[in-house]
């Protein structure tokens, strides 16, 4: 499996920026963690998580390889770098993990969410409603007489920034994926 | 072709096929066909343990004095919960441990079934990798991933969960060569590049140190071997922690003592002054810094830890070494002797002649006066009468623990068990019943405190119905002693609840159990009386009544740095400030 870049018996370790960074900065960081799909994986990448004290902004997971039996879990987590080299090095200690990939610092990446927004009402905001999710090409997915539910995909910036113009034009329930990243180019 | 059996069976060959002889544990409904299994073979002793912990402390002391994994059976639910302070201990530690537990069968799991945890979630931070096997196919072949789990990398504790139906079932044996063993490589060999780095560290280095720890004695034998080539053709000074003991004999020439919170004068002083700090398989513990402002504030630093979550977690280091201890140390020696074996031996001279002056400190003087026993002339007793022996120490924790480690000199690894990360009270005896099954001849000594050692007294009768000769050496002073030291150097000496009222007459308990027991008050029969414990052919309870308050020295005060110790009881007024007292 290629796109995974996953070599045989590999291990994470290449990934892990070792020499000491003085910075106390809290930064925000998009990993890239792929795992055997098995049964209570998620809950210990969760359990390092809650265990050590490590924030988590987003999390996503989902099978990627079938055969493979592997999962990919996309965790947006902030920190000071040495945190954050902590977060890797500690991930990679899971026995069932396979490779921790720091999207922030790798080069470029991608990083994409979905949301559902439901926004109701009628007359002029209900107009201005559909008008804004034209601008931000938003589908409507589901409407009534009385309400909408556009479904956006984007950065979680422009999620937010949706978000906010929605809610008082009717903003009533709003669900959203988490962060979904790829590094860009081969 | 492959042998079909069934799952508790293909428990026990397993086993077998991983080379286990000795099994600590203790039975229940939900492991009684594994139990069945032994019953009907002779290749693997079982021993029963009075108490799940026990069992898990005892493989964790058979592990640590052998180098080979401790395993261990329990039942589900209470069996699996008692197992938790044991499983945790020897993460802590990095002491390969393989626990198999019993479950209910699978199609109860869930309900509320009577005995029925969730072991594998409660047991998830406590080990370093559980399993749930629901399929008879997979359990040999899990087993078998278990052991290369612990054994390899940072070694730790592994646990299999085996549900009752699956241990029933039958099905085709996976022998260790057609198992999967997963992903789970860990790298051994260290950079070159930093491994070189380090060694022109070395060449130039003027005040260099070595700071060794249990990655040394985990890396196995040869790696003790490679770091006593090179102490010795380099000449640096040698400090170790607690963990670390025996991996540079205490008789050796550059061995300048255990360092840390208890640790030697010296050996802190060194750690705080030098210019080149060489990490070897120690983790930085907070109980070997101190304040980590003040950790060293000179120095170099070079850290060599097979899990890359060790480097620069507490102390920014340069020069990070990922990889085992004696990959590493052979790597690093082959460099520093195609180099020219180059050291600034002038300067390292100097550093020594420092060394001698906070030398004449001596740090661990005491004087027996009177006919009250200190502890530390019973256990300096202790080494001069046992020293000679084939012998192996364990501990409890607490006072005793941090005064074993100061006066009894350690001269090859594995022959120190002791609790450092978790810090068990009730660790020592199951661990000595557990290196006495390794090592039937030998002399093994737990040295205990009259607290600690109650929490595991139950095992008295592991070590009688199996004749295990151990000798429990307990410091007997009435009180929680180090509990009792930081009431009185932190809480203005209001010792709540730190003292053991209602003890009992341990001369008394050992006989109710059939041992011997030999109650020792008077320094001039000291001598005579450890004589009686080590020639008697059978388990001891040796009580020995100690001065009720002596105090631990030197210390490290919490917030403190390395050159802040204190030596002695002068010292001891207001130390510790309040940003000082939150810390443990």
């Amino acid at each position: 499996m290629s796109p995974l870049k996953i070599k045989k018996g590999a291990t994470s370790h290449s990934a892990y920026n070792l020499r000491p960074n003085f910075s106390d900065v809290q930064e925000s960081h998009t990993l890239a963690i792929i795992v055997d799909n098995e049964a209570g994986v998620l809950a210990r990448v969760i359990g390092l998580f809650a265990g050590r004290g490590y924030n988590i902004e987003s999390l996503t997971v989902a099978e990627i390889d079938h055969s493979g039996n592997l999962s990919r879990i996309t965790v947006v987590t902030t920190g000071t770098p040495q945190v954050i080299n902590q977060i890797k090095a500690q991930l990679g200690r899971i026995v069932p993990v396979h490779q921790v990939n720091d999207l922030t610092v790798e080069g470029q990446s991608v990083e994409r969410e979905l949301a559902l927004f439901k926004v109701e009402g009628t007359g002029d905001k209900r107009v201005e409603a559909l008008r804004l999710a034209d601008i931000f090409r938003a589908n409507v997915v589901d409407s009534t007489l009385e309400s909408f539910v556009f479904e956006l995909t984007g950065p979680s910036e422009k999620i937010d920034a949706f978000a906010d113009l929605m809610r008082p034009l009717g903003l009533s329930e709003l669900a959203r994926t988490g962060v979904a990243a790829l590094s860009r180019g081969t | 072709m492959a042998q079909k059996m069934t799952g508790a069976d293909m428990v026990i060959q397993a086993l077998k096929d991983q080379g286990v002889d000795t099994v600590f544990g203790y039975p229940g409904g939900a492991v009684l066909p594994i139990y069945d299994a032994i019953f009907n073979q002779n290749g693997i002793r079982h021993v029963l343990a009075r108490h799940e912990q026990g069992a898990v402390h005892a493989a964790e002391g058979y592990a640590r004095s052998t180098g080979k994994p401790g395993v261990c059976l329990v039942t589900s639910g209470p069996g699996a919960t008692n197992a938790v302070t044991g499983l945790t201990d020897a993460l802590m530690d990095s002491i390969p441990i393989v626990v198999l537990t019993g479950q209910v069968p699978t199609f109860m799991i869930g309900s509320d079934a009577f005995q029925e945890a969730d072991t594998v979630g409660i047991t998830r931070p406590c080990t370093k990798h559980n399993w749930l096997v629901k399929e008879t196919s997979k359990l040999a072949s899990t087993v078998h991933e278990a052991f290369h789990v612990a054994t390899t990398g940072r070694p730790g504790p592994v646990l299999v969960d085996i549900p009752k139906d699956v241990q029933f079932a039958t099905d085709e044996y996976t022998p260790p060569a057609e198992a999967d063993l997963g992903h789970y490589q860990p790298q051994v060999k260290g950079d070159l590049e930093t491994i070189t780095e380090l060694v022109e560290a070395i060449e130039q280095a003027e005040r260099p140190i070595f700071y060794t720890g249990g990655g040394v004695i985990n890396s196995g034998p040869a790696a003790s071997q490679l770091l006593r080539e090179l102490v010795g053709a380099t000449g640096f000074p040698i400090t170790s922690t607690l963990m670390g003991l025996g991996c540079y004999p205490a008789s050796g020439e550059s061995w300048i003592g255990m360092l840390g919170m208890h640790g030697l004068y010296e050996a802190n002083m060194a750690m705080h002054g030098c210019d080149l700090m060489i990490n070897i398989g120690a983790r930085f513990d907070d109980r070997i810094t101190g304040v980590l402002d003040a950790f060293s504030p000179d120095s170099r630093k070079a850290h060599i830890d097979i899990d890359p979550s060790s480097i620069n977690k507490a102390i920014r280091v340069e020069m990070p070494i990922v990889g085992d201890v004696a990959h590493v140390l052979e790597d690093l020696l082959n460099v520093w002797k195609a180099r020219g074996r180059k050291t600034n031996s002038a300067a390292v001279k100097k550093w020594w002649g420092q060394i001698d002056e906070w030398r004449k400190v001596e740090c661990l003087k005491f004087e027996q006066k009177g006919k009250v026993i200190k502890p530390q002339h019973a256990l300096a007793r202790l080494e001069a009468l046992t020293k000679k022996h084939d012998r192996y120490i364990t501990t409890e924790v607490g006072q005793h623990q941090m005064w074993a480690a100061q006066y009894l000199g350690f001269e090859d690894p594995n022959r120190w068990m002791t609790s450092g990360g978790l810090g068990t009270m009730g660790y020592g005896f199951p661990a000595s019943i557990g290196v006495q099954m390794a090592h039937p001849d030998a002399l093994v000594i737990n040295v205990a405190g009259e607290a600690s050692w109650l929490m595991n007294m139950q095992e008295l009768g592991t070590a009688m119905q199996y004749r295990l000769p151990v000798k429990q050496f307990i410091l007997n002073n009435e009180r929680l002693g180090m509990v009792r030291q930081w009431q009185e150097l932190l809480h203005g000496e209001r010792y709540s609840e730190s003292w053991s009222e209602s003890l009992p007459d341990f001369v008394k308990l050992a006989e109710a159990f059939g041992a011997k027991g030999i109650l020792c008050s008077d320094p001039d029969t000291l001598d005579d009386a450890i004589m009686e414990m080590i020639t008697h052919d059978g388990p001891v309870l040796f009580d020995c009544l100690v001065e009720k308050h002596e105090n631990c020295f030197p210390m490290i005060p919490s917030g403190k740095a390395h050159n802040e110790m204190l030596l002695g009881e002068a010292d001891t007024q207001g130390v510790i400030d309040a940003k000082g007292s939150v810390l443990v």
